[in-house]
């Protein structure tokens, strides 16, 4: 009998690590979000939790070699819950120097270094800023180093398939995959699978790019890697019995989407313009005909948001999804939405700011634009999703209450959350509460401008029902016949009105829960959107060493849960982190004279674990 | 046996709704409104199926006159609105009431964009070359000199043609016609209204308090046959009040020329035949200016082509007849997933 590769070698001895964060870096053209996607998918089917950050540059195809063409992908999985991508990497995978000089100061100490030595010429080492060689000239002292040539090696497996030099070479991350699914004990089926699918029409790129991920796999197996480099492995983590999937924010929210229109038993109109990071969700949706969606990539932002309110108007459910700087350009239009009181739904994947800023960068600074940014008294309501899979359950809260009140609903998502995965318990659609919406089309008792007497929203009436035609705009309108009117007493009636629907929302809504801790207490953790993970695990942590903290999170954003105050005013201290100058916590403060404070962090990327938990520290040591 | 009679043939005033008029006495607008019912009645639609969505401006008031649906939107959105409106309802009619600040100024880009994809929509674009509503600055229909509270010395900007933009932007149904040419209209937004598509009509419209008598040159009753030419698809392009001018194209300088019949020996069969589907023709038409040529006036252009909201309704309707699932548990379930057992055992499932 032939061995296999696999039956030939001893079976190595691994060891077993709780958690691992792997950084993947190299050129933009590398291949690198491609690379950790595949990792994360093995690692997913390995039953590990994870939770992963691309960060890529806005360029698209920047100068090759350069520091601001470097891509890269993070990975932080483990056999425990996790909440976050991890802070610092126990592996940097660099391909090529430029990825090495912007990710190094970021490794663990004592963390691995992999580089590709073919890449490190003295051009590229240039390019980069090194005036000597970082793997020779001992800067890596300090960690743990694999210096390969997988250039060359990946040339010299894809030989038989006779590519040409640069069609071989961008094989390489394929190899380094390999490599990386040996260190780590990872099945390499679902990577060649979808190898094959990917490459159907080119089955000699398919056969070039496995044929490079078993020679970095064999290249671990059989190198005799020195010790302290070593093979390792971690185990399954003890999720819930369940069915699971790994989702994207985009994902998720396209799906909730989906979902809600399906419980609203509305057809879903989704209008939008191209941006980043946004646009991903257009894509998403464009899929998915066959569930009656339809998608329209608008001339503008403002004809997105009106072509919404168009669709929602003649009874569909109208979507809108931008980034910051497209929804200033909406914003005339939620004030139509506002005034006409329009059920239409807008998405928000916030990105670093003000003007066009960083917009592949993540940030939630679009909190005062949510809740306060338009003119006039202009209430809405605004939620925020806290992960990628929240993505799901608060897409379908907020065409909930958009078609309930008669209301567009802002939600906050962001380019982190967008972009990042981690596994999802799948949900049974028969499971969710369906509220299908009622269409009125009886005339008798009901007018067109006759309020629902809880919810004061006003009647949905399609164009196309008989004897129910009625005129709407952004007028100012009588509050019960809905003709225009400039009636001062009428214009206070309705300014009240308008704010009183979306107060009353906060009946509808949970009361506000702590996440972790107790109700009352010397210091609660607030915060909202995506900072969930680190706050989380930072509380969790002081947790585990005594202290006793509260973290509580916000969805509801506005109108806020009715307890929050009370909820606030229980604890000595209220340390709100952003990643922001401070917005949550200023509505905070406006609201409920709250005496909270700001831990701001606004450089693009994800809160730490350790600064929340340092801050925490040191405010209950003190 | 139930007897369903058929319900009463409307009339223009069942489409007047209860509200006062609030556009100025002796407004070209109040014609528009008549002879826009008065279409309606002709063309027997129903008031349910009926939509006006507009904009802002004097001629954005429309909708609250008209006893259908009405959607009075934001400054120059009204297309978008629209849009929006027939991807969710192919089936209802849609009418946009705009004007030159509407719909040339702050909302030209969604003009150029309902026209190109040819949503199926009637817009009627009254043009009076002046914002009327914020009391009389210059508007992009203003001629080159015009003076305005914001133009003292006269404006330096030169207008733009709304009839030839529309050409331009790829419009498959453009027309004109004049707020008192109230038989000629009401035809004329019937001719819209049958078109499949998007379809423009420009309304000359006299504001008469901020710019009385612009159009006067070629609506004067005196004047009006010898400066007016009425565009019949097939028909030689005659006009005149002897009906004795006529529309020539010179060859050697690709231009139109003014010919009178009978002299140097011109006969009608010399003039060109108006042909509605040929854009070059309409376009020419379109720019033809007083005081060398008449105002065209009728249908320049009109060649169907298949609608924005049509193609992607069938789009949509291919997907939900293909092969693929329209189960949303196994819209969350496709691709790569694993199952947990309560002992954590875990097992992967690529669908």
């Amino acid at each position: 009998m032939e061995g296999t590769a696999a039956t030939a070698q001893p079976e190595v001895q691994r060891k077993s690590l709780d958690a691992v964060v792997i950084r993947f870096a190299g050129d933009s053209g590398d291949g690198i979000q491609l690379t950790g996607g595949q990792f994360a998918q093995a690692t997913a089917l390995a039953g590990n939790d994870l939770l992963t950050f691309p960060d890529y540059p806005a360029e698209i195809r920047a100068p090759a070699g350069t520091t601001f063409g470097v891509s890269a992908f993070q990975i932080n999985f483990s056999a425990k819950p996790i909440r976050t991508s991890g802070d610092e990497p126990d592996v940097l995978v660099a391909l090529n120097p430029a990825a090495l000089a912007v990710n190094l100061e970021d490794l663990k100490p004592g963390g691995l270094v992999i580089a590709d030595t073919g890449t490190f010429t003295s051009r590229n080492l240039d390019k980069a800023g090194y005036e000597s060689n970082p793997l020779e000239d001992g800067r890596l002292a300090k960690y743990r180093k694999l210096a390969i040539d997988i250039s060359k090696m990946t040339l010299a497996a894809v030989a038989d398939q006779e590519l040409g030099q640069k069609e071989a070479l961008r094989c390489k991350n394929m190899w380094t995959l390999g490599l990386v699914y040996w260190l780590y004990g990872r099945s390499r089926r679902a990577t060649v699978e979808w190898l094959a699918a990917h490459f159907e029409k080119r089955p000699e790129l398919a056969a070039a790019n496995t044929a490079a991920l078993n020679a970095g796999h064999a290249f671990g197996e059989t190198a005799e890697l020195s010790h302290e480099i070593g093979a390792y492995q971690v185990p399954s983590a003890e999720l819930p019995a369940g069915m699971y999937r790994n989702v994207t924010g985009t994902e998720a929210l396209a799906w909730g989407l989906v979902a809600g229109s399906y419980l609203a038993d509305l057809k879903l109109v989704f209008c939008s313009y191209p941006i980043t990071p946004a646009s991903g969700l257009l894509h998403a949706l464009a899929e998915l005909k066959e569930y009656d969606v339809v998608t329209f990539q608008a001339e503008d932002e403002i004809a997105a948001a009106c072509a919404a309110i168009g669709a929602s108007y003649a009874g569909s459910l109208g979507v809108t999804s931008s980034s910051g700087p497209g929804i200033a350009l909406k914003t005339e239009a939620l004030g139509l939405a506002i005034a006409s009181e329009m059920p239409i739904v807008v998405i928000n994947s916030q990105r670093a700011g003000p003007s066009t800023g960083m917009p592949t960068k993540t940030e939630q600074s679009d909190l005062y634009q949510a809740v306060y940014g338009r003119n006039a008294d202009s209430p809405l309501v605004v939620l925020a999703a806290n992960s990628p899979s929240d993505c799901f359950e608060v897409a379908i809260e907020a065409v909930r209450l958009a078609t309930k009140y008669m209301t567009p609903v802002i939600v906050l998502s962001d380019g982190y959350i967008a972009n990042a995965s981690e596994p999802w318990q799948i949900p049974e659609i028969d499971q969710l509460v369906p509220f299908p919406v009622h269409f009125r089309s009886e005339t008798a008792g009901c007018e067109p401008f006759t309020r629902d007497e809880e919810t004061l929203a006003r009647p949905w009436i399609k164009p196309g029902t008989p004897n129910m035609e009625y005129r709407i705009g952004g007028l100012e309108k009588d509050y019960d016949s809905g003709h225009i009117s400039y009636s001062a007493k009428n214009h206070q009636r309705m300014t009240d009105f308008r704010a009183a629907k979306i107060d009353g929302i906060a009946n509808d809504i949970p009361l506000q829960a702590a996440e972790q801790g107790a109700d009352t207490g010397k210091l609660a953790v607030v915060g909202w959107g995506s900072t969930f993970g680190p706050i989380s695990h930072a509380v969790n942590n002081a947790r585990d060493d005594g202290i006793e903290v509260s973290h509580i999170h916000l969805r509801h954003i506005w109108p806020m849960p009715r307890n929050l105050g009370g909820l606030l005013a229980g604890f000595e201290q209220v340390l709100v982190p952003e990643m922001n100058h401070g917005q949550l916590v200023t509505l905070l403060r406006s609201q409920y004279l709250s005496h909270a404070e700001s831990l701001s962090k606004v450089t693009g990327r994800p809160f730490t674990v350790h600064k929340i938990e340092d801050e925490i520290r040191l405010r209950m040591e003190s | 046996m139930t007897v369903i009679s058929p319900p009463a043939k409307l009339t223009a005033k069942d489409f007047a709704t209860d509200q006062e008029i609030r556009w100025c006495p002796g407004c070209g607008d109040y014609a528009i409104v008549k002879a826009v019912r008065n279409a309606l009645a002709q063309l027997n639609v129903s008031k349910e199926n009926t939509v006006f969505v507009s904009g802002i401006g004097c001629a954005a008031r429309l909708p609250y006159y008209m006893a259908t649906y009405g959607f009075h939107t934001i400054h120059g959105r009204a297309p978008a609105i629209a849009t929006g409106i027939k991807l969710a309802n192919p089936e209802l009619d849609v009418w946009i009431a705009t004007g030159d600040g509407d719909s040339l100024s702050i909302g030209g880009n969604h003009l150029l964009h309902v026209l190109r994809r040819n949503v199926n929509v009637q817009i009627l674009l009254f043009n009076n070359e002046i914002y009327g509503l914020t009391k009389g600055q210059y508007s992009p229909t203003s001629r080159l000199g015009t003076h305005s509270p914001s133009t003292p010395l006269g404006s330096v900007e030169r207008p733009v043609s709304a009839a030839a933009l529309a050409l331009g932007a790829g419009s498959q149904f453009v027309a004109r016609s004049v707020d008192t040419l109230q038989t000629h209209l009401p035809k004329i937004l019937i001719r819209a209204h049958d078109h499949r598509g998007a379809s423009f009509v420009e309304i000359f419209q006299n504001c008469i308090v901020y710019n009385d008598g612009v159009f006067s040159e070629f609506t004067d009753r005196e004047v009006a046959a010898d400066r007016q030419l009425h565009l019949e698809h097939g028909k030689p392009m005659l006009f005149g009040a002897e009906k004795n001018k006529g529309i020539r194209v010179n060859t050697e300088k690709l231009e139109f020329e003014v010919v009178e019949i009978g002299s140097d020996g011109i006969s009608e069969k010399d003039l060109l035949v108006h042909d509605e589907t040929n854009r070059s023709l309409a376009t020419m038409l379109a720019a033809m200016e007083p005081p060398d040529f008449p105002t065209a006036l009728g249908v320049l252009f009109c060649r169907p082509a298949p609608t924005y909201e049509g193609a992607i309704g069938e789009q949509i309707e291919a997907a939900k007849s293909g092969s693929k699932t329209r189960d949303l548990n196994e819209l969350l379930r496709h691709g790569y997933t694993w199952s947990v057992d309560s002992e954590h055992h875990i097992n992967t499932q690529i669908t």
